[in-house]
């Protein structure tokens, strides 16, 4: 049976308009969950389209990619721990990006017959430009997923000159294309390749900790340029359509990260976190500490509770513990929420899942935004695991590097507790002025292991 | 060592520095306390709960003194008393040094160290031994009582069978720690709370306690160092009290605890303003020890003006409520011990780096450490944003238009830049190219369009997602595997491969993530 290319040109439109309901769907949770329906079905149309349209014959090799490939994906997706999202939404971006490349290279290796000479000068470039941003993606991806994983360190390596041999490798690439138009051979192809394997790991070396979020929500961009890139290149537009969704979804989520820490998309991407830029600001006080029984009696006292994980927490895996204790506070009839800034954790939305997986019910997980206004009415705030964006110096101190990054504001709570490992900094190495206010209260320790201590005083 | 505490002996004082709980915290440092017999009575501690606590009963004065290696009290020592100290030994009490300036140098030619609890400065670490705050929380506290206790009406607002009762107006001039309790008692038996400071940013504060700040508008910082109040210059006086008089024929009960440090208490509740009272009235006066800030108010009495508003002038509140203050400020000293004993192995080690005991440190080996040096470290920060000059709505508007003007052009340019772009492409791309780019443009536009909606919530899922589907790819690399290159076909089936894996492992982790969301 074989469709014809206008029964498979309808089916690509349908699976088109089926990702875009998808996408549209994770407007809110009750309606992302039909959405994924959408986005498997459209998924598995256009597959299929694909195997029985023109110009491809059902074989063994398809088959057996085709089953052996699902099962690793079912054995992936099953096994993976919700901590360990980032890593894996990192390891899945490489793949698009190889993909790109051997697809780039065998469009090299067996060009379209017939084609103009125009034709020819733009599969040319749609062959080095798919190439290109794959091998990127692919490197880029390895090496975040290396650093996600901790497999690598997560810090920021500077090399020296780093943004000239950035700039070398863009304009050999350059006058590699240039030479690959005027027939120089395919070598110029391979060379190109390698220098951008090494660009994209160079990039993604010299981000670091915090700027993660960035970091994954750039390469989820690239890998959807990347698909568009190689839909020109075979001159299919579905791959087009789906690339240009997945790309301005990679790279609007990238936009809100920044944002959300007050810094250039480029500064970010160029790596490096920038140091201060003048006399920071002098803290005064001392560092309280509290033990489990002081905060179980405020808690006891306290109406209203704000939880505000971060990173921390992910490392220490307590979300279980603060889900429960979230629910015994519930039952006692007290108001807790929790307050999720835009950038906590290694991946947007981390905390979200993280929090998700413990049951704790989404409609009391907020935005930062829809918190900050409610923080000076709230009896007890419990930082867990986070510290940049609880920083005050943010908004009071001009000269610190992260001034200006809306933070969420849990200093004008009656009585904050920061469960955190020891006296050290967070990412960006600054102090937190928040350590020394007056009504916050140091509760140290490894989170789950504190959070258990506190449970054990509330019954 | 040995920690004593002797009988007060000024008149009428009911405090006592060594409760038997703060004697619990001593003997935890490795220190012995000592006691004169009777000395808690007065505030509701007798000999046996200090004998239950370990401390040991002392019989009279002389024995006490002759004993103790540390001597705590609450009143500044008297001359009698001085004479029992020697080299050896120190005393930690209230001292006045600036005040006191004649029995400082009587108490340093005994050669004794003197801990003055006034002198501790204020800064974040010190503030559990800040004597002064303590006492001054429970004057605010007494004041309100007091007030309540000659103000002849209630405080709460009630609808009662018998009749509509209006809640009392309560004005509280000064809003330091005096202030700041008596705002909070008045607010919390119903009274309608009102605060003035000359210092714009305790606002908040007064705020945060359910009080209305009386906003003056008027451009002048009245914050000084330390975090107490600064001199105000005549305009803003006069300002300030134009404000209390409108303010005189509403209120019910003024509380004043404007103090200036080192001067006398400002007068800001002048004759005319009693007189615009109504009768029933109350004014307590906290600063009365310095001269009042009330024209009437005589020290340690209570008057009624001719039109009948009582003026309470006690300078003796937390005397008044002598368990309470005796268990803050035998704490107090407990915190400041604590930091003596920085081993806590009962041996003291006075150290004069440390900025707490060197700025409460009066006297020393035989010298005369006051006044000490500033603190190291300032103690509130000074906001250290500028100003931001207000603009004027025209300039606002104009600047506004201007940004919108520059905004446009911005657009207008890259509409421009982009057109350039069109043609150049147009001109020497082929149709079939020019057919995909079409749908290219198109779908990074509605993608934009879609994104934007997608919940915070969900970024996660939303980025597992897109990773699925761009595992369409695949449908490039199955085109591609029906090469008769070999090369070609197998790197085709490699993509093939690690596509599926995405597009299956993305669908599936998507479904597991969006699960867990549950509502409660």
């Amino acid at each position: 049976m074989t469709l014809t290319y206008e029964l498979q040109v309808a089916a690509y439109i349908t699976s088109a308009v089926l990702f875009i309901l998808s996408l549209g769907g994770l407007s809110d949770q009750e309606s992302a969950k039909r959405g994924v329906w959408f986005g498997i079905v459209g998924m598995a149309i256009a597959v299929f389209a694909t195997i029985f349209g023109p110009g491809v014959t059902i074989g063994p090799v398809l088959i057996i990619t085709l089953v052996i490939g699902a099962i690793i994906g079912v054995v992936v997706a099953t096994r993976v721990e919700m901590t360990g999202m980032p890593q894996l939404v990192a390891a899945l971006h490489s793949f698009v990006g190889l993909a790109a490349v051997f697809i780039g290279i065998n469009s090299d290796l067996s060009p379209p017959h017939d084609m103009l000479p125009a034709e020819l000068i733009i599969h040319e470039i749609e062959v080095f430009i798919g190439v290109f941003i794959g091998a990127i993606t692919f490197t880029g991806s390895i090496v975040a997923y290396a650093k996600l994983a901790g497999k690598v360190s997560g810090s920021a390596l500077i090399l020296p000159g780093r943004h000239v041999w950035n700039v070398l490798i863009v304009a050999a690439s350059i006058a590699l294309l240039v030479m690959y138009m005027s027939g120089a051979g395919s070598w110029t192809l391979y060379v190109m390749t390698l220098l951008a394997f090494i660009l994209g790991a160079h990039l993604v070396m010299a981000i670091g900790g915090a700027d993660m979020p960035v970091v994954v929500s750039m390469l989820n961009s690239y890998s959807g340029w990347a698909a568009a890139a190689t839909g020109f290149l075979l001159g299919n537009d579905l791959l087009i359509v789906v690339g240009a969704l997945v790309g301005s979804s990679g790279a609007i989520l990238s936009y809100i990260m920044c944002k959300a820490m007050n810094r250039q998309f480029l500064s970010v991407i160029l790596g490096g976190f920038g140091g201060p830029s003048g006399e920071q600001q002098a803290i005064e006080g001392e560092q309280i500490a509290i033990d489990a029984d002081g905060v179980a009696a405020s808690l006891e006292d306290a109406d209203s509770v704000v939880i505000v994980p971060g990173y921390g927490m992910a490392v220490a895996q307590a979300q279980q513990s603060v889900s429960e204790l979230t629910r015994r506070l519930r039952a006692k009839g007290k108001n807790v929420r929790f307050g999720i800034h835009p950038v906590a954790g290694r991946l947007p939305g981390h905390m979200n899942v993280l929090l998700a997986e413990a049951k704790v019910p989404y409609d009391i997980v907020l935005e930062m935004d829809e918190i900050n206004d409610d923080l000076p009415d709230t009896d007890v705030v419990i930082v867990i695991g986070s510290n940049d964006i609880v920083n005050p110096a943010a908004q009071e101190d001009p000269n610190s590097p992260i001034a200006g990054m809306p933070v969420l504001e849990v200093w004008k709570a009656k009585q904050v507790f920061v469960s955190k490992r020891g006296q050290g900094t967070g990412y960006s190495g600054i102090e937190n002025p928040l350590f020394f206010k007056e009504n916050t209260r140091m509760f140290y320790g490894d989170a789950k292991t504190s959070l258990d201590a506190l449970l054990a005083k509330i019954a | 060592m040995k920690i004593g505490t002797p009988t007060e002996i000024a008149k009428d004082e009911a405090r006592v520095a060594l409760t038997p709980s703060s004697a619990v915290r001593l003997q935890k440092l490795g220190h012995s306390c000592l006691i004169q017999s009777g000395a808690g009575n007065a505030a509701g501690f007798n000999d046996d709960t200090y004998r239950e606590a370990g401390v040991e009963v002392v019989a009279d004065a002389a024995a006490l003194w002759k004993a103790a290696d540390v001597i705590t009290k609450v009143r500044p020592p008297e001359a009698s008393e001085i004479s029992l100290l020697d080299q050896n030994k120190t005393l930690i009490s209230f001292f006045y040094p600036a005040q006191n300036e004649a029995l400082l140098a009587d108490t340093n030619s005994s050669k004794a160290t003197l801990v003055a609890m006034d002198m501790v400065p204020r800064i974040s670490r010190a503030q559990k031994m800040d004597a002064l705050s303590s006492m001054a929380n429970i004057a605010g506290y007494r004041a309100v009582i007091e007030a309540g206790n000659n103000f002849g009406r209630f405080f709460t607002g009630q609808i009662t069978a018998a009749g509509k009762v209006p809640p009392a107006k309560v004005l509280v001039i000064g809003a330091g720690v005096a202030g700041l309790a008596a705002i909070g008692t008045a607010q919390s038996l119903g009274a309608i709370v009102r605060a003035f400071d000359v210092r714009p940013e305790v606002a908040e504060q007064i705020e945060s306690m359910g009080a209305e700040f009386l906003f003056l508008d008027f451009n002048e910082d009245g914050a000084g160092d330390g975090g107490y109040a600064a001199p105000s210059s005549p305009e803003f006086r006069e300002k300030q009290l134009a404000c209390f008089r409108e303010q005189a024929p509403e209120v019910d009960i003024v509380i004043t605890t404007a103090l200036i440090p080192g001067r006398d208490a400002p007068k800001l509740w002048l004759e005319d303003m009693v007189k615009a009272m109504k009768p029933g009235s109350v004014v307590v006066d906290l600063a009365a020890e310095r001269g009042g800030n009330c024209d009437l108010t005589e020290m340690d009495k209570k008057i009624v003006s001719d039109n009948g508003v009582t003026i309470i002038g006690y300078t003796d509140f937390p005397s008044r409520m002598a368990a309470q203050s005796s268990e803050l400020y035998s704490t107090n000293i407990a915190h400041m011990l604590a930091d003596l004993t920085p081993e806590k192995d009962g041996q003291i080690n006075h150290n004069m780096e440390d900025d707490v005991i060197r700025g409460a440190t009066a006297t020393h080996s035989g010298e005369i450490t006051f006044p000490p040096p500033p603190p190291k470290i300032a103690a509130i920060a000074k906001p250290s944003a500028p100003k931001v000059v207000e603009l004027t709505p025209e300039e606002v508007a104009a600047a506004e238009a201007k940004a919108a003007k520059q905004a446009g052009y911005r657009q207008i340019g890259l509409l421009c830049v982009g057109a350039a772009f069109m043609w150049l492409l147009g001109n020497y791309a082929p149709a079939s190219f020019m057919q995909h780019f079409i749908v290219f443009v198109l779908a990074v536009f509605v993608g934009f369009q879609v994104i934007w909606n997608v919940s915070h919530a969900l970024h996660t899922p939303l980025m597992a997602v897109t990773n699925a589907i761009s595992g369409i790819i695949v449908l490039g690399a199955l085109l591609q595997l029906d090469s008769p290159n070999g090369a070609v076909t197998l790197l085709a089936g490699i993509s093939v491969l690690i596509a599926t894996i995405n597009v299956v492992g993305g669908f599936m982790v998507t479904r597991r993530m969006l699960q867990m969301f549950q509502k409660s």
